[in-house]
């Protein structure tokens, strides 16, 4: 026998809705039609938390929640928009351009780019802190792929899609805090990955240019995530 | 204000002068602007001095060398509204690409190593390069970004137009980094 469904009923932006017990606050706003930006969380991977653009307040709570991860309770009293969220938020994608070479203009995903859209849409127009200008690699070494490292978030969802779902687990991270970086296998050339199998799910996934097929120039790469959540009913619903 | 025109004054730092290209592809809507506007210094027009006073200067390209540096400082000094002009004026840019490698390693590049005469950097008239290309906001204050590379005509046209009604624009609405 299938164990009952467990109602929770609470408040999103004074919003009364109901939610089944163990969904996420960002499940329940989105089924609600109440948008939370988000950036590292992509439907059909685990959540795992890293941006924290889609914190939210929690009514009794005095710091802020990732909505992508933060199970629903009976009686939440959420806001998902106030002043002091949009000031994170922007403070968070400011830092994002900060810390590596986001060099729009000369980007394969210019103007297809969910880090150049969460700026516009929650209107970052300049970066208020100092540039780092880090000199970070770009490695060709794959025969159809790069990964170019000035312009990722670590958002990791190459590397959760490439686990959860490819099931070969090419990507990782190293290093820790500001020296943190995506590596392929034992922190090896891409191309020599014995274990990649080309699938390309890493590069479709990724939100910015910092993965991308050879051969395409400034502003001609998109990409095409059809096969998520084809992929998630494949695997029995679970994420 | 529709007795007495502004004045207008755009500059051209470490740019491509795209934007300026983009402003000129505002077409004949230029000559509408032209009856509430005056441009008193600009690439395009015949002036050599900066003037007093300017009600808004548009602001193209990175801060790159000491000679970038003394000009942006004069500009904010006379000009009311500074309106960083386009993506390398808001973030560096193309510009700044040289910013991860020392000056030395940059000048050694060029003017050494891919050079095919005179294997030496220049000495005399150009200015020195700063150590690193900044942002104009990084250098004095700036009061509207206007991203792009470069911005869309449109986006220009409304950024002056707002002006000109006492606005300041949000433009979110029309450009983007990487416009």
């Amino acid at each position: 026998m299938r164990a009952p469904i467990r109602i929770k009923t609470l408040t999103i932006d004074g919003k009364e809705v109901s939610a089944r017990e163990g969904e996420t606050i960002l499940q329940v706003a989105r089924e609600n039609g109440i948008d939370i930006p988000t950036l590292c969380y992509l439907e059909g991977l685990e959540p795992y938390g890293a941006c924290r653009l889609c914190l939210v307040e929690v009514k009794g709570i005095n710091r802020l929640l990732p909505a992508c991860i933060t199970q629903v309770e009976e009686g939440m009293e959420v806001i998902t928009n106030s002043e002091r969220l949009v000031k994170y938020r922007k403070m968070i994608l400011e830092l994002l351009f900060s810390e590596r070479n986001h060099t729009c203009s000369v980007c394969v995903v210019n103007g297809h780019c969910e880090l150049q859209r969460l700026a516009q849409k929650l209107g970052v127009t300049n970066i208020r802190y100092p540039y780092r200008y880090p000199n970070l690699p770009i490695d060709a070494t794959h025969d159809r792929f790069v990964v170019d490292h000035n312009r990722c978030v670590l958002c990791t969802r190459c590397v959760r899609v490439c686990d959860q779902i490819e099931g070969a687990h090419v990507w990782d991270v190293m290093g820790r805090g500001i020296n943190s970086r995506i590596i392929a296998d034992l922190n090896q050339p891409w191309g020599t990955s014995d274990v990649c199998t080309s699938c390309g799910k890493c590069v479709h996934v990724c939100p910015t240019g910092a993965l991308f097929e050879k051969g395409k120039a400034v502003a001609e790469m998109e990409k095409r995530r059809q096969f998520l959540p084809y992929l998630t009913v494949m695997r029995g619903g679970k994420q | 204000m529709n007795e007495k025109k502004i004045k207008l004054a755009t500059v051209w730092l470490d740019g491509c002068s795209g934007c300026h290209m983009s402003f000129l592809d505002m077409d004949e809507r230029l000559l509408e602007l032209a009856e509430k506007v005056e441009v008193v210094y600009s690439p395009l027009v015949d002036a050599k001095e900066f003037p007093e006073e300017v009600d808004v200067t548009l602001v193209e390209g990175a801060v790159s060398t000491e000679e970038d540096l003394h000009k942006i400082r004069l500009i904010r000094q006379r000009t009311k509204i500074l309106v960083a002009f386009g993506d390398c004026a808001v973030t560096g840019n193309v510009p700044a690409m040289r910013n991860r490698f020392h000056i030395k390693e940059v000048m050694e590049r060029v003017y050494e190593q891919n050079a095919t005469q005179n294997h030496k950097p220049p000495v005399d008239g150009i200015p020195t390069l700063l150590p690193r290309v900044r942002p104009v906001h990084e250098v004095v204050k700036v009061d509207v970004y206007l991203p792009g590379c470069p911005p869309r005509a449109d986006a220009i046209y409304f950024v002056l137009t707002e002006l000109l009604e006492g606005r300041i624009p949000d433009t979110t609405a029309v450009t983007r980094f990487g416009a």
